[in-house]
């Protein structure tokens, strides 16, 4: 796993300088192995093939942007601006521990059963 | 065909509740056998559940007996939604409920809670009657993306409903139910009630509490109606609207209660209409818009103008920006909020022997998640990325703002609302878009500049164009559902009497047979024809 990581590193760095006005650089399906790795999917060979073709040809589409001078142009994340909204901290009932693990691929008792995280390759 | 009782309007049938003609019993076991009879043929329905529908039947009964028993008043307060059926979709949190939004990576999870709809919802007194079919995750517009096989439209049974939220769409069009909950990210309630001839609406961005509904784009999904009328469609709005504390992007503002009293008379709707400014985008009128749909479109407005209404040109010069935006934001968001799906909590759990807990992810997420859902996640994950943030995401925001403004600066001149096409065309067959995700995404060119904007939009029908059903979509600014709605009740009442509006799905019928083809069987037969 660790290998293909390294393999994907990818030229994602090399191509972002100031990118914003340039057109959209093609995917090579290093590119894509990579993409999917930091998105843990799995995909098969076939997959990937497929892929590399349809996300380039919707890169296309997103290139029509360049054509927009937007430096002047604040980004809008949110669109009914609402100011931050707290609610008081006030203790209420939450679900039984069994109901909020009854959907646990692997339990023992009132835990979930995970994969080791530390130590191993995967660390 | 159905039950009488299934093609009544449910303000229709909430008069007949009170007038002691019928019971929520009766309509709802007309409800469940229409349902029941038409999923092998249409498959708009995951989950039918019978025996919670009817108890909760009887409870509504038993409620309207009991305000009885209180005299008048008490019957008065009773919302219209008390005892008649709701289809969710089934991405909805229903407690002991399944809830697979669509997705093998949820099938058979059960969600341990209500959502706050469905809380609303209940004490309303609305009987669910089961969760519906939909692209997974909510992404896609046909349906043909959900991993529990597509679903057929009534009007023609090889062509799809539209999506996501066709299993609801196609279940009101059907008649199995009066009401139907769906969610809009980028055109999903609104396309697909085009589609199938049906009203749907998307409220403005925070006008219903997301809290307990799978999320898809949060900074775009909103929930809201379908209906076979506008009136039942406020209904339903007024129902699920309103301030929830668990969601902090539900807005504080307040829900009129007069969308429960929406013009009755047809005279008394038509006169809404007068003096009212409508605008007509032109740029909603893209190439490859059918012609029947523009003709469809260009009839409305005259029966628009002919009932007192102007309707003027108007630019929105961004529209054309709409779909890149679009597919780089909600991507974006999605592949963030899926980021949840590791088989660890709940849901799918592929465990590879001898393999670390990434190569868990890996297996778990590319076996649990279908074609669509991985393409947007990729596209999001690039679009996020180091060093392709700011080229990509922040660049989309900053559109996005210009997307808004157009609107805002239409609004800010006068005009009451716009009028435009919901979809460039009418349904298609099984198979015409998906090999070509451009071409699908396509589909929502006139209605996700009005999620990027966060505004209400209503589709409602308007004609038929070589059979199958043209949408008309009236577009307002925040939180002028009200005012959406009675422009479209208002122009229901004009069109009352057009040939078109009598007409039923051609191939309800065709459902009804025993041993009609699945609409899995269809895709197959069209993909080898």
């Amino acid at each position: 796993m660790r290998g293909w990581f390294t393999a994907g590193a990818c030229h994602a760095g090399d191509r972002a300088g100031g990118g914003y006005d340039r057109p959209v650089a093609a995917l090579s399906r290093a590119d894509v192995e990579h993409v999917a790795f930091l998105a843990r999917l799995g995909l098969t060979a076939d997959e990937l093939d497929r892929l590399e073709g349809q996300l380039n040809h919707i890169l296309e589409q997103y290139a029509k942007l360049t054509e927009l001078d937007t430096s002047a142009i604040p980004p809008t994340a949110q669109t009914i601006e609402l100011e931050n909204i707290l609610r008081d901290d006030v203790a209420t009932p939450s679900l039984a521990p069994d109901q909020v693990l009854s959907n646990a691929p692997q339990r023992d008792g009132e835990f979930i059963v995970v994969p080791p995280i530390l130590g191993g390759d995967g660390g | 065909m159905g039950d009488p009782l299934t093609r009544l309007p449910g303000h229709a049938l909430a008069s007949a509740l009170r007038a002691g003609v019928t019971s929520s019993r009766e309509i709802v076991e007309a409800s469940l056998a229409l349902a029941e009879r038409h999923n092998r043929a249409l498959n708009a329905w995951l989950t039918i559940d019978r025996d919670r529908a009817l108890a909760e039947a009887d409870a509504a009964d038993a409620r309207l007996a009991a305000a009885r028993g209180e005299g008048s008043d008490a019957v008065a307060a009773l919302h219209p939604l008390l005892g008649l059926p709701v289809a969710l979709k089934d991405l909805v949190s229903l407690a002991g409920g399944q809830c697979t939004a669509g997705s093998r990576i949820l099938e058979g999870y059960v969600a341990p809670y209500d959502a706050h709809i469905t809380e609303r919802l209940r004490e309303v007194g609305a009987v669910i009657l089961g969760k519906t079919n939909m692209d997974e995750f909510a992404m896609g517009s046909s349906n043909e993306w959900s991993a529990f096989g597509p679903v057929s439209n009534p009007w023609d049974l090889d062509r799809v409903p539209g999506g996501s939220s066709g299993g609801s769409a196609t279940a009101v069009a059907a008649g199995h139910v009066p009401f139907g909950i769906g969610t809009d990210t980028g055109g999903s309630i609104r396309q697909p009630a085009a589609l199938t001839g049906v009203v749907g609406m998307k409220p403005t961005y925070g006008r219903v509490s997301r809290y307990g509904i799978v999320a898809f784009a949060s900074s775009l999904d909103q929930i809201g109606p379908f209906a076979r009328d506008t009136r039942d469609a406020a209904a339903l709005l007024h129902a699920v609207a309103g301030r929830d504390e668990r969601d902090s992007t539900s807005a504080p503002v307040s829900v009129p209660d007069e969308l429960l009293q929406l013009a009755s008379r047809d005279d008394e709707a038509a006169a809404y209409l007068q003096g009212k400014r409508l605008g007509l985008p032109r740029e909603y009128f893209v190439a490859g818009m059918e012609p029947g749909v523009e003709a469809g479109i260009r009839e409305a407005v005259r029966a628009l103008e002919a009932a007192g209404a102007t309707v003027e040109e108007v630019s929105l010069p961004h529209t054309d920006y709409g779909l890149a935006t679009y597919y780089i934001v909600a991507p974006a968001e999605a592949s963030a909020n899926l980021a949840r799906y590791d088989g660890v909590r709940y849901g799918l759990s592929v465990r590879e022997a001898g393999g670390d807990f990434i190569a868990d992810y890996l297996a778990t997420r590319g076996a649990g998640f279908g074609p669509e859902v991985k393409r947007r996640i990729m596209l999001g994950t690039y679009a996020l990325s180091a060093g392709y943030y700011d080229a990509f995401y922040v660049k989309a925001q900053k559109v996005r703002t210009l997307i808004k403004r157009d609107f805002d600066n239409v609004f800010g001149a006068g005009i009451d609302a716009l009028v435009a096409p919901t979809s460039p065309t009418v349904a298609f067959q099984f198979g015409a878009r998906i090999a070509d995700p451009v071409s699908m995404y396509l589909s929502d060119a006139c209605t996700l500049p009005v999620n990027m904007a966060g505004l209400p939009g209503v589709s409602v029908p308007c004609g038929l164009s070589d059979g199958l059903p043209v949408g008309l979509q009236l577009i307002g600014p925040a939180w002028s559902e009200l005012e959406l709605l009675r422009l479209g009740r208002g122009y229901e009442a004009v069109t009352a009497g057009a040939p078109w509006r009598g007409v039923e799905p051609a191939q309800l019928r065709l459902a009804d047979e025993r041993d009609a083809a699945t609409p899995m069987e269809r895709r197959a037969a069209l993909a080898g024809a």
